[in-house]
């Protein structure tokens, strides 16, 4: 918005976001007292397997969790501005302007019944003040900026490739200059060597814009290319966060060591996959105390009794976990450099 | 050779559009010996997936070959053909939709082994459902559980329990994991690769995930628009990738690892239309090289080092 | 070979054993139906009263007498107004009116019933024929389905009924053919869709034979929206059978078919209008009825609402 942020000011500021889903015979708990902060320029990573609450957490912070769910907060800031409090009108000059947010399936994202050009000029005309012709004009340097040719601003969705319309669908994002851009898993559906290409696109946008990005995924893989701290999520909370090199050369949480094994990793092909046993647990009947103890080799009497508390091994590298409180505890998987 | 489980030859399966003739499956060739696995890799619209059934006959082929265990099924009738399905099964991706929403597991399993006449008799039946479901890892208590219960890992295992009803010889494994979550992805790797040693299973593992196949794919084979572009043993394709579409798949990878920047081969473009190819390298229109050759004929896969297998002219 | 592999066991599952919660039990797909049914009111009245109307329908040649109470003429007792005696009046011969409705729910529901189900049979093969096979059966099917279509079921029936004869069962079966269309499109619709699942093709796969697929296989999965155009054509063809009736060509006089009864109290509608209202809210009511079943039926046969 105004103010300049310098950097490393966050941006964005959750704390003890919870969101539940309450049916007719059971409450589902999707997300459960989470807290983290973006910093301005950063990209933070939310990893985790289906079911985990990452893209609960992400339409939690738009306002945008289907009914019937229930989000509490303790404080949703971004920008310096409590989303929670905003009434619609504040809402909808947020949404798209000051946060972004891009999906996963592209062949939805768009409206099938106006052209690129319009969808991305729609954007800009509900946030800025400018002509149509102007908003046309703006959106044509938006394609080429994500790649596309600019006479093609007056093509239909249908008549683009998956990836062309990620891009597209890119474009619109960012045509206001948001703040923070939410990525929720944007390359999943998209073949590998389209996902370089488009993941290529957001860092250098990201790069030259000093945009701020939530990156959504599952895959480790991408969480090592383009982000620069990492939120491990599992049932609905976050139990391990730190920078990417914390997180990765020094793992701490039994689940994040088990996710690093259970992947195949084309530089280490010998190493047998060992996979986590068991399933993450039904969010409408999560265990007492810790929720991944019933699958974790670690687990003890001390894991099930109570909900882990934070241990801080830096000033950004925390994990939740009750081991840690043992004598000299450490995970198998080693350390590196 | 006695020892090879299936062989392609020159297989093609051709479909009449209303735009003209796609070329899915364009001369794709290919043998895998006993207890082995092929992995077939490449992006959507390369004809892996129609590959995958064309071998099964699910689709019949437009022409070329299909050699089981030396014998021609290419042109077998139906008849002959449904009793050479027992020893060619295959797993599909979806693990939802790829079983019948209405029936239970044991439902399923026991109509599989019924209508083949695998065995006979209720008891024997039952018996033989009940070491299927221990043989991939479902519990006895699911007995009587419908897919929509279940979670996909569960519900892949039940759609191996069925190709392994049949004892099969050749198992085509049509993205098996790609719909499931990482962890349990590992957990059907690990007993898609346990079933092969104990069964002495083959099988062509179909996938768009190369670090997949890196794991137990004894030869590898990346598709292109119908085509075999590169074919070699998995640890000489890792090592010394020759074919500019497999260099740049390779470098697509991402990696769980923090690293310097790696050098990146990024493609330009996207994948042309498979419909009406003209006579020329069909990776041309992306390919960071594209000599004047490469525009004039499609070039052909040939042997340039040991069981090593490219189709390009720069090589 | 052997599966039991102790080793082999323990390796590919993992160690721990998973506790199977207590909802993985027994939740076929009819309980949940059932259980969206049960929240619909409006099917659940409609579903109330179409049983209490069977129920009538079947006994009430044991209830009343035919002779004497449903077609006696009893001309002294003609043209009476509702009262406690005669809950809806007495006709134009002294009958009662109120027994005569309670009797004429026989012939709406078995017509209504048997007319469903000669569409619904003829219809459902044919249906899963030309989805299944498509081609030159298809085309063929689909259009004589067309024609068959374009002919209004009125005049069907009349056709059917002046060339075969006026009884309840050429009544049924002139309504049955006219019902036959519908049933093709649904059963070709639903049948085109499900065979393109995945599940079909690994059937084939495992060795199943076309006939045997589409039978226990693909018409299964098809049954949802066949029950609703059911329930529905049931609704309609009551409408049918009381039409026809009352230009004459229905179930013979004297038999209390309320759309023949509707045709007599005519000439009254103004001197003695309950002949004609009682026998009218006796077909708006089961006809409202079986819409909200089938209505009812529909929404909880929606996957998209299924939780």
């Amino acid at each position: 918005m105004e103010e300049r942020k310098s950097l490393h000011d966050p941006v964005l500021e959750v704390e003890d976001l919870g969101v539940q889903f309450i049916l007719e015979n059971e409450t589902i708990n999707a997300v459960n007292d989470i807290s983290f902060k973006l910093r301005k320029g950063h990209t933070l990573g939310f990893v985790g397997e289906t079911g985990a609450g990452k893209t609960t957490t992400a339409l939690a912070l738009l306002r945008l969790v289907p009914h019937p769910g229930k989000v509490e907060s303790k404080k949703i800031e971004v920008c310096g501005h409590e989303v929670t409090a905003m009434t619609s009108s504040q809402l909808e000059k947020y949404r798209g302007n000051d946060v972004a947010m891009i999906f996963q399936d592209p062949m939805t994202s768009l409206n099938p019944v106006f052209t690129v050009g319009q969808q991305i000029a729609d954007s800009i005309m509900l946030h800025q003040n400018v002509t149509s012709a102007e908003a046309k004009a703006r959106a044509e340097q938006m394609l080429e900026l994500v790649g596309i040719s600019a006479n093609r601003a007056g093509e239909y969705p249908h008549q683009f490739s998956g990836g062309m319309k990620q891009r597209v669908v890119i474009a619109i994002a960012l045509a206001c200059n948001p703040e923070v851009l939410i990525a929720d898993e944007p390359t999943t559906a998209l073949d590998v060597t389209i996902q370089a290409q488009v993941l290529n696109l957001m860092k250098k946008l990201r790069d030259d814009r000093r945009m701020s990005m939530i990156m959504i995924t599952h895959s480790l893989g991408i969480v090592a290319d383009i982000c620069d701290e990492v939120a491990v999520m599992y049932a609905g909370r976050i139990v391990e966060t730190g920078t990417l090199v914390e997180v990765f050369n020094h793992t701490k949480h039994p689940y994040t060591e088990g996710l690093f094994n259970s992947l195949p990793n084309i530089l280490n092909r010998s190493a047998k996959l060992k996979p986590i046993p068991g399933l993450m647990p039904d969010p409408s009947n999560l265990p007492v105390g810790c929720s991944f103890a019933p699958r974790c080799k670690y687990a003890g009497p001390d894991c099930t009794c109570a909900q882990p508390k934070a241990h801080w091994f830096s000033d950004t590298h925390m994990v939740a976990c009750a081991a840690y409180q043992r004598e000299g505890f450490a995970i198998d998987r080693p350390e590196k450099k | 050779m006695s020892n090879m489980i299936l062989e392609v030859k020159d297989l093609k399966k051709h479909f009449k559009t209303s735009r003209g003739m796609l070329h899915a499956v364009d001369g794709v060739s290919f043998s895998i010996e006993k207890g082995k696995t092929i992995g077939i890799v490449g992006e959507s619209g390369c004809g892996k997936t129609t590959l995958g059934r064309t071998i099964l006959r699910l689709v019949e082929p437009t022409s070329g070959e299909i050699m089981l265990e030396g014998k021609n099924i290419t042109k077998l009738s139906r008849g002959e053909m449904k009793k050479i399905r027992k020893d060619l099964q295959i797993i599909f991706q979806d693990p939802f939709s790829s079983l019948d929403p209405r029936n239970t597991i044991s439902q399923t399993l026991t109509e599989v082994i019924k209508v083949n006449r695998i065995r006979s008799g209720k008891q024997e039946i039952k018996n033989r459902v009940l070491e299927l479901m221990e043989t991939v890892g479902l519990s006895e208590r699911l007995m009587n559980t419908y897919p929509h219960e279940l979670d996909g890992g569960r519900r892949q295992r039940i759609g191996i329990a069925r190709a392994l009803a049949m004892e099969p010889k050749l198992i085509v494994c049509d993205e098996p994991v790609s719909a499931l979550d990482v962890s349990i992805q590992a957990q059907i790797l690990n007993l898609l690769q346990g079933l092969q040693e104990n069964l002495k299973l083959s099988y062509v593992f179909i996938t768009h995930d190369l670090a997949v196949v890196n794991h137990f794919a004894n030869e590898i084979a990346v598709m292109y628009l119908g085509q075999i572009v590169e074919k070699a043993p998995t640890e000489e394709l890792f090592n010394n990738p020759l074919h500019p579409y497999t260099q740049a798949l390779l470098s697509a990878i991402p990696i769980p690892e923090v690293l310097e920047k790696r050098p990146q081969i990024l493609l330009k473009g996207e994948i042309t239309s498979p419909i009406n190819p003209k006579d020329e390298c069909r990776f041309a229109n992306r390919c960071l090289h594209d000599y004047r050759e490469c525009r004039q004929h499609n070039p052909i896969l040939r042997e340039v080092s040991p069981n090593h297998f490219v189709a390009c002219f720069k090589v | 070979m052997s599966y039991r592999n102790e080793t082999l066991q323990s390796q590919i599952t993992g160690s721990k054993d998973i506790p199977i919660p207590k909802r993985y039990v027994r939740q076929t797909q009819t309980r949940i139906v059932l259980h969206n049914l049960s929240k619909n009111k409006g099917a659940m009245v409609g579903l109330f009263i179409i049983m209490v109307i069977v129920f009538i329908a079947i006994f009430a040649d044991v209830l009343l007498d035919y002779e004497t109470d449903v077609v006696g003429i009893n001309i002294s007792q003609r043209l009476l107004r509702p009262s406690w005696k005669h809950p809806c009046g007495t006709d134009d011969l002294g009958r009662d009116i109120f027994y005569r409705i309670l009797y004429g729910a026989r012939f709406s529901v078995s017509v209504g019933v048997v007319a469903t189900t000669i569409g619904l049979g003829i219809g459902v093969i044919f249906g899963a024929i030309a989805g299944y096979y498509c081609g030159l059966a298809e085309d063929i099917i689909m259009r004589v389905n067309d024609i068959v279509s374009a002919v209004p079921s009125i005049l069907m029936g009349i056709v059917i009924v002046s060339a075969l004869g006026a009884t309840t069962f050429n009544l049924m079966l002139a309504i049955g053919i006219t019902s036959i269309p519908q049933f093709v499109r649904i059963t070709r619709a639903s049948v085109l869709s499900v065979r393109n699942q995945e599940y079909i093709e690994a059937l084939y796969a495992s060795g199943m034979s076309e006939p045997r697929i589409i039978a226990f296989h693909v018409l299964p999965n098809c049954l949802s929206p066949i029950i609703v155009q059911a329930t529905l054509r049931i609704a309609s063809a009551i409408i049918a059978a009381s039409s026809l009736s009352f230009l004459g060509l229905g179930v013979p006089v004297p038999a209390p078919e309320w759309g023949s009864m509707l045709s007599m109290g005519r000439q009254y509608v103004r001197s003695a209008s309950y002949l004609t209202i009682f026998p009218g809210l006796a077909i708006l009511i089961t006809v409202l009825s079986f819409n909200l079943l089938g209505d009812g039926l529909r929404d909880a046969l929606d996957p998209k609402l299924k939780k």
